[in-house]
């Protein structure tokens, strides 16, 4: 038994994310960012093996087990079809089912796909309907984790300006992102802070939008690398880890889940210091104050010391590590999708076509994404060069 | 390519309603009695997965509740795809092939109980053209049964031959909904009678693979997964010949169902109509043992019974009655997605 086959991001698509894409059906959607991604890789519709395909819960559009309807649109007819769905953080597990398809040499090249249309129904809807036997969580997502917030500034004692920062700078960043959903010119740091309270500590503009959008990849194996016309990424370890929603051992601060998830990612790629080590970072920040508790759950900090890194502007674009040049989730959320942008980014970076938005002589990225409760965990690290075997 | 076997399997009992139990209560035996049978642990597993659906249990992330049932503490590598359970059995199986991990734990469940799943089912269409119209699973099944009538390939005594067969075999099953002999009843949709159609019901199933030995240290006699493969067809009916399965023969051909015959066949088939349609693209002559659990004709929980087949069909390795097995699961309308599993026991003196 050799080792696992090496797996290559050959190409990357997306659609622009706005509130609504009234122009196109879900079909539509799904299918233009597939069509950008295979056009990055060079490649048709018919060199695709098969297609993974992800997204949130199929309440927010209405339409049960999507896949099927999905299956022309997707080019999947004749091929294998995979559905995944692991609440917020199923981009990302999304595109590690696709590479493990690759990895495993089931496939050689797999085109993965994951997208919301949020402007087809209503998501707090989808997400507010009754439980017999089980408390409500009527609040929406931000009433759920603006109590873990305050939980890390009592814990850490960061100075409550941390959260206005990281929303400027993602903001700001989103404005060198064609395919970000918010592009707020004319934002200032002033405008960030005086913006009403909606959860406290969780300002509007600390919140994520609800968008429409889709992100592809194709990934492939060694020789489906090497044909590429463009530099590939090239996955050096990639993870998931779950635990569970509520009980009274858990952490909603910096959940176990996620140190263990990066820990098993480091371990295979190698990493052993990653804020020097990882040159830009993808991290799944709905609400802003996600950053400096990222940033210590994933060992770029040491505990209670995430909020230094963003107050110094070790963050921003053109700091020492750079969380987020895409603008990421706080510019950006078409939930099913944005897991995956976040990986995609990842790759854009290390394959130096990130526009605008790329970070000078990035050779290595963090995929990251959370979902539920803070309980479901996936990321991936790519690299520019092909990983050591 | 590295040897993964299935190393046990367990179900519930599957009963038409079961208000009393919440999914994850429903859920817990299963997991317990699964892992009881390998001797390992939450904590033993190196990759978990699970299927289950959102419209049934009627609500948003529903698999987040049965994750707290698995007790992923410390935390686990864990998976979930919105289909039936035979797919998170073929993402484990990919897995355990790149070598991250040695065992999986699979679980799938549904209620249909709680709300109409004819009218649930009808979610799952084409949603500007067809869900609008609401039309139901059983419809669309008929015209599937009426397209193979017209064609010459069935008749109705025959539809009734299998339904009976499988309700007669479901005897020897004490998981099943239905068992023995039953009226054919009435019609439900023409040319489909109720015997014809799959119980509606409540149910869940586990399974545990393991890799090489790890699966020989867990199990006397491992259904090892010779080939697995599915494969999808368009969504539109009329753009399908509701008489064939291509996209069934294809997934069979690449799991290598067709290299060697098969003594077993456990079918994901709903609707009698479908089996005919099953037995011409997996080309199962007459010697093949076809759903001797009985089949979904006897317990159809949804998402859980394509899981189930492949269960059955290991199962049925594990106590020696098959040597080559070959499982099939089904998702989306008339037969639209269909995944095929060939399993066999290592050679034994009976």
């Amino acid at each position: 038994m050799s080792a696992k086959e090496p797996v290559a991001v050959v190409g990357v698509g997306q659609t622009k994310h706005v509130a609504a894409r009234r122009d196109v059906s879900i079909a539509g959607l799904v299918r233009e960012a597939a069509r950008r991604a295979l056009d990055d890789a060079g490649l048709g519709w018919a060199d695709v093996d098969a297609v993974v395909i992800g997204k949130a819960p199929d309440f927010f559009e209405g339409v049960m087990m999507p896949e099927l309807y999905l299956a022309d649109a997707l080019g999947a007819v004749g091929k294998p079809l995979l559905r995944v769905h692991t609440a917020g953080s199923v981009g990302g597990s999304t595109a590690l089912v696709a590479a493990g398809l690759v990895a495993a040499r089931v496939h050689r090249t797999v085109l993965t796909v994951a997208f919301e249309k949020q402007s087809e129904s209503n998501a707090m809807w989808g997400l507010s309907l009754p439980v017999p036997f089980q408390q409500p969580l009527l609040a929406g997502a931000g009433g759920f984790f603006a109590p873990h917030v305050r939980a890390y500034i009592r814990r850490s004692g960061a100075p409550g300006t941390v959260g206005s920062l990281v929303a400027y700078k993602d903001r700001r960043n989103a404005l060198r992102n064609p395919y970000a959903h918010l592009h707020e010119h004319g934002i200032t740091l002033e405008k960030v802070q005086s913006s009403p309270m909606l959860w406290d500590p969780i300002r509007y503009s600390e919140t994520c939008p609800s968008s429409d959008g889709a992100c592809a990849m194709v990934l492939a194996d060694r020789a489906g690398a090497a044909r590429a016309p463009h530099p590939p990424a090239w996955v050096h370890g990639g993870a998931m880890r779950s635990e569970p929603t509520l009980f009274a051992g858990k952490d909603c601060v910096s959940p176990q889940a996620g140190k263990d998830c990066a820990a098993d990612v480091y371990r295979q790629a190698g990493i052993t210091d990653p804020r020097r080590e990882i040159d830009a970072v993808e991290m799944y920040v709905p609400f802003s104050w996600y950053e400096p508790m990222w940033l210590e759950n994933l060992g770029f900090a040491a505990e209670g010391e995430g909020w230094k890194l963003t107050e110094s502007g070790v963050t921003e674009l053109d700091g020492d590590l750079p969380v987020n040049p895409s603008g990421g989730v706080l510019s950006t959320n078409p939930i099913g999708a944005s897991g995956m942008i976040r990986f995609a980014e990842a790759a854009l970076q290390v394959r130096g076509r990130a526009g605008a938005h790329q970070v000078a002589g990035a050779r290595k990225a963090l995929g990251h994404a959370y979902g539920g409760g803070s309980q479901f965990f996936s990321m991936w690290l790519v690299g520019a060069e092909p990983p050591a075997t | 390519m590295r040897d993964v076997a299935i190393v046990a399997f367990s179900q519930t009992d599957h009963v038409r309603r079961s208000e009393e139990v919440s999914e994850v209560e429903m859920l817990m035996p299963v997991l317990h009695d699964v892992l009881e049978r390998t001797g390992l642990r939450t904590g033993d597993i190196g990759f978990t997965c699970s299927g289950s659906c959102d419209y049934l249990a009627g609500r948003a992330f529903s698999f987040t509740m049965a994750l707290d049932g698995v007790g992923a503490w410390p935390p686990i590598p864990e998976s979930h795809v919105e289909m039936d359970g035979a797919w998170a059995l073929y993402e484990a199986w990919v897995k355990l092939l790149t070598g991250e991990a040695d065992t999986a734990l699979v679980y799938a469940y549904g209620k249909s109980s709680p709300g109409s799943v004819r009218d649930v089912l009808t979610r799952q269409l084409d949603p500007y053209y067809l869900a609008p119209l609401w039309p139901d699973s059983v419809a669309l099944a008929a015209l599937q049964a009426q397209a193979l009538i017209d064609a010459g390939e069935t008749d109705e005594p025959a539809l009734a031959a299998i339904a009976a067969r499988s309700r007669t075999a479901a005897e020897g099953n004490p998981h099943a909904q239905l068992r023995g002999p039953r009226p054919q009843g009435g019609y439900v949709v023409r040319p489909l009678r109720t015997g014809d159609c799959p119980p509606v019901g409540d149910g869940a199933a586990a399974v545990v693979l393991a890799a090489g030995d790890r699966a020989r240290e867990l199990c006397p006699r491992p259904a090892w997964i010779r080939g697995m493969d599915h494969r999808v067809e368009p969504h539109a009916l009329g753009v399908r010949d509701l008489t064939d399965s291509p996209s069934t023969r294809l997934a069979a051909e690449r799991a290598g169902a067709f290299a060697r015959p098969v003594d077993t066949a456990e079918l994901h088939a709903p609707f009698t109509s479908q089996e005919v349609v099953l037995r011409k693209a997996l080309r199962l002559g007459g010697s093949v043992t076809v759903n001797p659990s009985g089949g979904p004709l006897a317990a159809n929980p949804v998402m859980a019974a394509g899981l189930i087949r492949v269960g059955e069909a290991a199962a049925a390795v594990h106590r020696g009655a098959s040597d080559r097995a070959l499982a099939h699961a089904t998702s989306g309308p008339c037969l639209q997605q269909n995944l095929v599993a060939v399993l066999e026991g290592e050679p034994h003196v009976r």
